[in-house]
């Protein structure tokens, strides 16, 4: 079996052409960075938001929750047949769906996270409300937020194979179509190539959240025993 | 503390009993299936179907008749394609499904040239697996047919696959995605067709539709008893060299499960499935939106046979 | 919209078969929960004891996530031999994915684990195996809690996916409306699933409380009164 995956992996005439692994690739990073862009643009405000001004907490973590729990399926055959069949729009609103709970969430607590003597002494330096957010808060907050940011492109990269079944494209299409008529080298080497995509954006992230987060922060991180 | 261990394993011990007893009201999962296979009197005979509607209304007419036989009946609807549903058949998981004899022949025999009704059941009754057989077929016929919009038919001046076969290069497929793998080389081989390109949508249903609707492909691969034909005013490429052969709907199924009294009700059913009737059935649940249990139950009562 | 969904429920055999589809879904996605508990606390256990181990097993539950749900499915049975319509390959495939989810939280749980509370316990004689059990796995239930209704909300949204092999409760709702071209099993199908959703959540909730009594309210009393 191993073997056969590996074959069919490496056949370049699978990757090629309108059916070929690249072109579904691109089609599924497509679809995973818009939903998950679109996502974030939502939830960091208002995780920041919530976490910010503390007010709302409850409500945004129950509506959080409640939005966990949709099943992916389900929300976009229904926007499918809402909005129209063949359209990538219910696809992006439906992972967008999946993507918000982890940033909202990310958002939310890397802001709570931060310690309250250091926004004190932000204001007793002066800053105002807006400064204290943008220049000590959110800063801060940027292991937990970018970390939240990577569980949601983790889900939606796994999940976005659901856009085949309604007739899309994206990494989905070599699995269903492999599974349809049981050619399982197919569907195994569909599902590796899924993962090591998510593998690798996960490791840009990283990348990401090393130059994004303060310095100060990684240094009180990396010294043994932490701040004391 | 003791207790509070205490108090987690009796609720874990708890949930696991739960959740197993909750198992019990359906067949459950982990029990070894029917695993005395030559005592199909015992076990439930399991109905599964391919994922298009047509096919699981038949896999409740075949359901009702067989309860009306007095077996115990359990039906898998959408289990996947016809690949599929035959390794369900092999390894036990199903007892029989509704096929269509022309293309399980394909199946089975790749290089199968028959065509006619007869012809094709007699080459299919010699190509049955170890431990399979198929009942009699019926009358009732449901083709794979290639349409056009009413536009596109009438700008091309379409009316057979044989006008269509130099025009192919023109024009994007849309099918489901075995439809490459069965009919790729025999079109081009009969009609000198060679597509633009062969897109996956879905088995003649909705997404397939909308496709050929919005343009996104030009010709679609349906069913014949759909409903989307008339619905849509599409218009059928007539198959004039018979490359799609028949398609008489027929009980494709373990033969250890297909005993007497089964096979006795699935004849019955066979012997009063029209295409016209079949195609009614099918609008009835597609257009009307009918539960499709109660459509197989309506037919069922009025060719007379019992049903449970 | 309303008009079609009445008419879709009025039918009583349309409601037998959401019914059942509820009943196998319930089956499908607690049943893994269980197991996947079950295999994370030793592997937990054994990645947080011993250092070397840890970043190895903890990159490996991060790989096991990103295999899509679906063809893990499809690949089970030719793995573990079983029949291609089995439900145990979703059973399975999600007790994995639970697993792999619940490995963090136990590390987690068990590092935070008050140094004192494990020194007083050993200090009172308990060998190392009752104190696993009954002072540090009571103090991780917080903690595990929470994964356990993360990875609850997650595996009843995973078990619909199984629709698109043939299996998979209130899944078959949504692949036979979409089929169909039909709202209202779809609807009743996400409604189903997020009230399944609430209901777990809300029950897992309660156990958690009723395995730790010493954090009721001061209030209640209890809390001194406990060992």
């Amino acid at each position: 079996m191993i073997g056969t995956v590996f074959g069919w992996l490496t056949d370049g005439t699978n990757w090629t052409g309108g059916d070929g692994l690249l072109r579904r690739i691109l089609e599924h990073l497509r679809y995973t960075v818009i939903a998950v862009l679109g996502a974030a643009v939502v939830a960091v405000p208002l995780g920041l938001a919530v976490g910010h001004t503390g007010r709302g907490g409850t409500v945004a973590v129950g509506v959080a929750n409640a939005m966990r729990a949709l099943p992916t399926l389900g929300v976009i055959t229904l926007l499918s047949l809402t909005l129209g069949i063949l359209k990538t729009g219910p696809v992006l609103l439906g992972l967008g769906i999946l993507a918000v709970p982890p940033i909202l969430a990310g958002a939310y607590a890397g802001v709570q996270s931060v310690d309250r003597a250091v926004v004190d002494a932000a204001a007793g330096v002066g800053m105002t409300s807006w400064q204290r957010l943008w220049k000590v808060e959110v800063p801060l907050a940027m292991p937990l937020l970018l970390g939240g940011l990577r569980g949601a492109v983790l889900q939606v990269v796994a999940t976005a194979t659901v856009a085949a079944y309604v007739g899309l494209g994206g990494l989905g299409r070599p699995l269903l179509d492999g599974l349809r008529v049981t050619d399982y080298p197919r569907v195994a080497g569909a599902a590796i190539v899924v993962a090591v995509l998510a593998v690798l954006l996960d490791l840009a992230l990283a990348l990401v959240q090393r130059q994004v987060v303060p310095r100060g922060l990684r240094l009180a991180r990396t010294s043994v025993g932490g701040a004391r | 503390m003791r207790q509070t261990l205490t108090t987690m394993v009796s609720v874990l011990a708890a949930g696991v009993l739960a959740v197993g007893i909750a198992g019990c009201g359906s067949d459950d999962p982990l029990a070894p299936a029917e695993s005395s296979g030559t005592n199909g009197a015992g076990a439930p005979i399991i109905v599964g179907s391919a994922d298009f509607t047509e096919n699981v209304l038949l896999a409740e007419i075949y359901a009702g008749a067989l309860r009306g036989a007095g077996a115990e009946v359990v039906v898998k609807p959408r289990v996947g394609t016809r690949e599929t549903l035959v390794k369900g058949l092999q390894d036990k998981s199903l007892g029989v499904v509704p096929e269509y004899s022309g293309n399980l022949l394909a199946y089975l025999d790749k290089a199968a040239t028959q065509a006619q009704p007869d012809e094709v059941y007699t080459a299919l009754k010699d190509k049955m697996p170890d431990g399979l057989t198929v009942l009699e077929q019926s009358q009732a016929e449901d083709s794979d047919v290639l349409v056009v919009t009413q536009e596109t038919a009438t700008t091309h001046s379409l009316e057979t696959l044989e006008d269509l076969g130099a025009k192919c290069g023109e024009f994007v497929l849309g099918a489901a995605g075995e439809w490459k793998d069965r009919w790729e080389a025999k079109i081009k081989e009969l009609y000198g067709c060679t597509f633009k390109e062969i897109r996956t949508t879905d088995a003649g249903g909705p997404v397939t539709v909308e496709a050929l609707k919005t343009g996104q492909v030009q010709v679609a691969n349906l069913f014949t008893t759909a409903s989307a034909i008339d619905a849509n005013s599409f218009v059928q490429l007539r198959d004039t060299k018979r490359m799609y052969p028949a398609q008489n709907v027929v009980p494709f199924g373990r033969a250890d499960v297909l005993n007497e009294a089964a096979t006795d009700a699935l004849n019955k059913v066979s012997d009063s499935l029209t295409t016209e009737l079949l195609t009614g059935l099918v609008s009835r649940v597609e257009v009307d939106k009918e539960n499709v249990a109660d459509v197989a139950a309506d037919f069922l009562r009025d060719a007379g046979i019992p049903a449970g | 919209m309303i008009e079609d969904l009445s008419r879709y429920l009025g039918n009583p055999r349309n409601v037998d078969a959401v019914l059942e589809l509820l009943l196998v879904h319930v089956r499908l996605a607690l049943l893994p929960l269980v197991l996947g508990l079950v295999v994370a606390v030793p592997v937990g256990w054994a990645a947080q004891r011993f250092r070397r181990v840890r970043g190895a097993v903890l990159g490996a539950t991060n790989i096991v996530y990103t295999v899509p749900s679906l063809a893990l499915f499809v690949i089970l049975p030719s793995i573990l031999g079983t029949k291609i319509l089995d439900e145990i390959n979703v059973v399975v495939a999600l007790a994995v994915y639970t697993a792999a989810l619940l490995v963090r939280p136990v590390v987690d749980a068990l590092d935070a684990l008050p140094g004192h509370v494990l020194a007083a316990a050993t200090a009172m004689g308990f060998r190392p195996a009752r104190r696993f059990l009954t002072v540090e796995l009571p103090l991780a239930v917080p903690v595990l809690a929470a994964g356990v209704r993360v990875a609850s909300v997650s595996n009843i949204s995973l078990v619909s996916v199984g629709a698109l092999i043939g299996v998979g409760g209130l899944g078959q709702l949504f692949t036979e409306g979409f089929q169909s071209a039909y709202d209202p099993p779809i609807i009743v199908g996400i409604v189903l699933t997020l009230a399944l959703a609430l209901v777990v959540d809300a029950l897992l909730v309660g156990l958690r409380r009723v395995l730790t009594p010493w954090q009721a309210p001061a209030r209640a009393g209890a809390g001194r009164g406990a060992a």
